[in-house]
C-alpha cells in the first residue's frame, strides 16, 4: 500500500514546511495541525484496509552494506495500523492543544516542527519491517524527545533534563544496536518478518533479545534506566503527553510486541523482561506516591504502567499488553493535557500549590477524574479492563505452564497486584490534593482553557471511556492486532479472570480509601506526610539518581579530568616545549639586532669589503 | 695630471665619510659624513670622465644628479633628525634603538596563555 510510506512522509514534510514558515505563527500552526490531521486520516484508511484486506509487507528498496543488506521495507499489519492510529490520534490532539497552550511561546515554529518530525519517526518505527529502518526512527524519536525536553533551554533544569534523557536512552540503544547485529547475524537478514519466520530457540537468540531489551528498557523508562523520565517533565506539557506518556515510551513495548513470537522462543529473555517489569512497576508506583509535582506523579506512573505492558508481554499476554498500551495512551495523554491546563491556568504543577480546582475548572476536573479513575482501574473505564486482562494473563501463566518460568509469572502477578494498591493510593492522593479541599487564592482565578485545549481533552476522553468496549469483544481484538507473521498462540484474546478482578478491585478500594482516610484525618493536607521518613526517600525515587551520580557520573567526570590533565600536562608539554626551545635558540642571533643602526652599517661594510677582497683575490689568482 | 691624485683624494674623502658614518654618535654629523662620501664619489666620477674624455660627459652629468639628490636627501634627513630631537630630546644614535628586537617582551608573556 502506497499509503503506508505516505503516513510516515506527510508528518516529515510538514515538519520541514513548518520550520520554513515558522516565522509566521498562523502558517506554522496550520501546517502542524493539517499535517497531523492528514496523517490521522491516512492511518485510519490504512487500518480499515488492513483489517478488511489482511496484512502486507512491501519492500521499497535495499541498501547494500557489504554485509547483510538493509531492506527498506514497510509492514502494514494489525499491530502496526492499530498503534499507528493511536499515534496519529494523540499527535493530532496534541497539535491542536499546542496551538493554544504554546501561544505565548516565542519558539512555536521549531516546537511544532519537532513534534511533527517526532510523529513521523514514531510512525516509521511502527510501520518498519526492518530492524535498521526501525532503529532510524527510534533514534530520530530520541533526538526529538531530547530537543523538546530542552524547549525552554533558558532554564538550567530543562537543559540538564534534555542531556540526561539523551545520554541515558543512548546507553540502552548501544545494547539495542548490538542486539540487532546479533539477530541479523543469526538470521542473515535485518528484516523483521524474516527473523520471525526463521527464528529458532538458541542461546545466541537469547543473547540478541536481551541486548535488544537494553534499548527497550532505556526507551520505556524501566529500571535501571528509568531515571530520565521524571526529569523529562521539564519539557512543555503537551510534549510530555505525546512523547513521554503515549507514544515514544510505548515504542519499547511496541518493539517487544512486534517481536513477540521471537521472544516466546526464549524463556531467558522473557524472564529478564518479567523481572525488569515487576521491579519497575512496584518501585515507580511507590515513587509516585510521594511526589509533590503533579507531572512527576504522572511520569512515575507512566514508568509503572509501561511495566504492566512489558509484564503482560513477558507472561504471553500479547493482546492484553497492547490493549493496556492503547488505553494507557488515551488516559495518560488525557491526564497530561489536564495537567497542562492546570499549569496554564495557575502557573504551577506543584500539588501543594493546587487545591479546590473542581469549582473553578469543572471541565478539567471531570476529564482528570476520568483519567485518574482509568489509571486506578475503576470499571467501566478502559483502564480497568486492560489492566485486568494483564493480571489475568499473568495468572494464567503462573498457574499453567507457558514459555515463561512459573516463578517469573508469579513475580509479575504479585507485583501487579501490589502495584494496583499503590496506584489507587497515589491517584487518589493526587486527585484529592489537586481538585478537592479548600480553594486556594491562586486557584480561585483559574478557569477552564480556551477551545482548542478543551477539544483535545474531550477528544482523548472518548477513547479513555470507549476502549472498554474492546474488552467485551476478545475475538475482535485478536483480529485487530493480528501481526500477520508470527501470530502468537493466543486465540482467546484478552480475558478477565473473576478471581484477580475481585482481588484487584478490593485492593483499589483499600488503596483509595486509605489515602482518603489519611487526607481527612490530616484535615486536607498531603497524605504523603503519613509515610514518615520513607516519604522523602520515595520522593527522591529511592535515591537512584544520587547513586548514579556517585557511582557513574563522578568517576566518569574524574576520568575525563585525568584525560584533560594528561593531554595538557604531558602531550601538550612537548608541543609547548618545542615552541620554547625554538624561542630560546632565537635569542642567540637576536643579540645582533640591537637597534644600533651604525653596527648594522658596519656589518654591511665589512661584508662588502670581504666580497671585494674575495673578488680581487679570485681575479688575481 | 696623473689619474692617481684625484683617485687618492676621493678615496680619502670617502674613507673619512665612512669613518664618520660608523663612528659618530650625533645624527647631524652622520648626515654630514654621508655628504663627504657622496663628494668622494663625485670627484671619482669627474676624474674618470676627464680621463676617458667621454664625448657625452656622462660622469659630469651624473655628478650634477648626485649633487641635486644629496641636497634633497640632506633636506629630508635633517628634517627627520630635527623632529626626532624635538620628540626625544636627543639626536644620539645610540639612544634611538626602537628597532631593537630585544625590547619586544610583551608577546613572550602572552604566548603561553594563547597556546592553552
Amino acid at each position: 500500500m502506497i499509503v503506508v510510506p505516505l503516513i510516515v512522509l506527510i508528518p516529515f514534510a510538514s515538519a520541514f514546511i513548518g520550520l520554513a514558515v515558522g516565522w509566521n505563527r498562523l502558517a506554522a500552526r496550520r501546517v502542524a495541525v493539517v499535517g497531523a490531521g492528514i496523517a490521522l486520516g491516512l492511518a485510519v484508511y490504512a487500518a480499515v484496509a488492513v483489517w478488511a484486506g489482511g496484512p502486507s509487507v512491501e519492500i521499497w528498496g535495499t541498501v547494500p552494506t557489504g554485509w547483510i543488506p538493509i531492506t527498506v521495507a514497510t509492514r502494514a499489519d494489525g499491530l502496526g495500523v492499530t498503534v499507528g492510529v493511536m499515534v496519529t490520534f494523540v499527535a493530532f490532539a496534541v497539535q491542536v492543544y499546542s496551538t493554544a497552550y504554546m501561544r505565548p511561546e516565542p519558539r512555536y515554529g521549531s516546537y511544532a516542527a519537532l513534534v511533527s518530525l517526532f510523529t513521523s519517526a514514531m510512525l516509521l518505527v511502527v510501520f518498519a519491517d526492518d530492524l535498521v529502518v526501525l532503529l532510524v526512527g527510534w533514534e530520530v524519536m530520541g533526538i526529538c524527545s531530547a530537543l523538546l525536553i530542552g524547549q525552554h533551554w533558558e532554564r538550567p533544569e530543562a537543559r540538564a533534563a534534555a542531556v540526561k534523557a539523551f545520554v541515558v536512552t543512548r546507553l540502552g540503544d548501544v545494547g539495542m544496536l548490538a542486539g540487532i547485529l546479533v539477530l541479523a547475524d543469526l538470521t542473515g537478514s535485518f528484516q523483521i518478518s524474516a527473523l520471525q519466520e526463521s527464528a529458532v530457540a538458541s542461546t545466541t537468540l537469547t543473547v540478541g533479545l536481551v541486548l535488544l531489551l537494553c534499548g527497550v528498557v532505556g526507551k520505556s523508562a524501566q529500571v535501571p534506566l528509568h531515571v530520565w523520565l521524571p526529569d523529562a517533565m521539564a519539557g512543555p506539557t503537551p510534549v510530555s503527553a505525546l512523547i513521554h506518556a503515549a507514544t515514544m515510551v510505548a515504542a519499547g513495548v511496541f518493539l517487544v510486541a512486534r517481536l513477540d513470537s521471537v521472544f516466546l522462543l526464549s524463556p531467558g529473555a522473557l524472564a529478564v523482561l518479567a523481572v525488569v517489569a515487576a521491579t519497575t512497576m512496584v518501585l515507580a508506583a511507590l515513587a509516585a506516591l510521594a511526589q509533590d509535582d503533579y507531572k512527576r506523579v504522572l511520569a512515575w506512573s507512566t514508568s509503572s504502567q509501561l511495566a504492566y505492558m512489558l509484564g503482560a508481554l513477558a507472561v504471553g499476554g500479547y493482546t492484553a499488553g497492547l490493549l493496556h498500551l492503547l488505553s494507557h495512551a488515551a488516559f495518560k495523554a488525557l491526564l497530561f493535557l489536564g495537567a497542562g491546563v492546570i499549569a496554564h491556568a495557575i502557573g504551577t504543577t506543584m500539588l501543594s500549590g493546587m487545591g479546590g480546582l473542581r469549582r473553578s475548572m469543572p471541565l478539567t476536573y471531570l476529564m482528570s477524574t476520568l483519567g485518574l479513575a482509568a489509571l486506578m482501574g475503576l470499571p467501566p473505564l478502559g483502564g480497568f479492563f486492560s489492566k485486568e486482562s494483564v493480571l489475568a494473563a499473568a495468572e494464567e501463566a503462573a498457574l499453567h505452564a507457558g514459555p515463561l518460568p512459573p516463578w517469573a509469572a508469579w513475580l509479575v502477578l504479585l507485583a501487579g497486584l501490589f502495584t494496583v494498591l499503590v496506584t489507587a493510593a497515589y491517584a487518589t492522593r493526587a486527585w484529592l490534593l489537586a481538585f478537592r479541599g479548600p480553594t486556594r487564592s491562586v486557584s480561585a482565578t483559574a478557569h477552564d482553557p480556551p477551545p482548542p485545549m478543551r477539544f483535545a481533552l474531550v477528544m482523548l476522553a472518548v477513547p479513555t471511556v470507549l476502549l472498554a468496549a474492546l474488552a467485551f469483544m476478545p475475538s475482535v481484538v485478536v483480529a485487530m492486532l493480528n501481526p500477520g507473521i508470527g501470530v502468537p498462540a493466543e486465540p482467546a484474546g484478552p480475558s478477565i479472570s473473576a478471581g484477580t478482578a475481585a482481588l484487584s478491585l478490593a485492593l483499589v478500594g483499600v488503596g483509595a480509601l486509605s489515602a482518603l482516610a489519611e487526607w481527612q484525618r490530616l484535615g486536607g493536607r498531603d497524605p504523603a506526610v503519613s509515610l514518615g521518613p520513607v516519604g522523602p526517600l520515595l520522593a527522591d525515587g529511592f535515591g537512584v539518581d544520587r547513586l548514579y551520580e556517585a557511582a557513574i557520573v563522578r568517576p566518569v567526570t574524574a576520568l575525563s579530568r585525568l584525560v584533560v590533565a594528561g593531554d595538557r600536562d604531558v602531550v601538550h608539554a612537548y608541543v609547548r616545549g618545542t615552541g620554547s626551545a625554538v624561542r630560546a635558540l632565537g635569542r642567540v642571533p637576536q643579540a645582533a639586532q640591537a637597534g644600533r643602526v651604525q653596527s648594522y652599517v658596519t656589518a654591511g661594510l665589512a661584508f662588502v669589503v670581504v666580497l671585494a677582497l674575495a673578488g680581487a683575490g679570485a681575479s688575481w689568482w | 695630471m696623473r689619474l692617481a691624485f684625484p683617485l687618492v683624494a676621493s678615496a680619502l674623502l670617502f674613507s673619512l665619510g665612512v669613518f664618520g658614518v660608523l663612528a659618530r654618535r650625533n645624527a647631524v654629523l652622520v648626515l654630514m659624513s654621508v655628504e663627504l662620501m657622496l663628494n668622494g664619489v663625485n670627484i671619482n666620477l669627474v676624474a674618470f670622465d676627464a680621463w676617458w674624455a667621454d664625448a657625452l660627459h656622462a660622469g659630469q652629468v651624473l655628478t650634477l644628479f648626485v649633487i641635486t639628490i644629496a641636497a634633497a636627501e640632506v633636506g629630508v634627513g635633517l628634517a627627520i633628525v630635527l623632529l626626532v630631537f624635538r620628540n626625544r630630546g636627543t639626536s644620539d644614535l645610540d639612544d634611538l634603538g626602537l628597532l631593537d628586537e630585544r625590547t619586544e617582551s610583551v608577546g613572550e608573556s602572552a604566548e603561553p596563555e594563547a597556546a592553552r
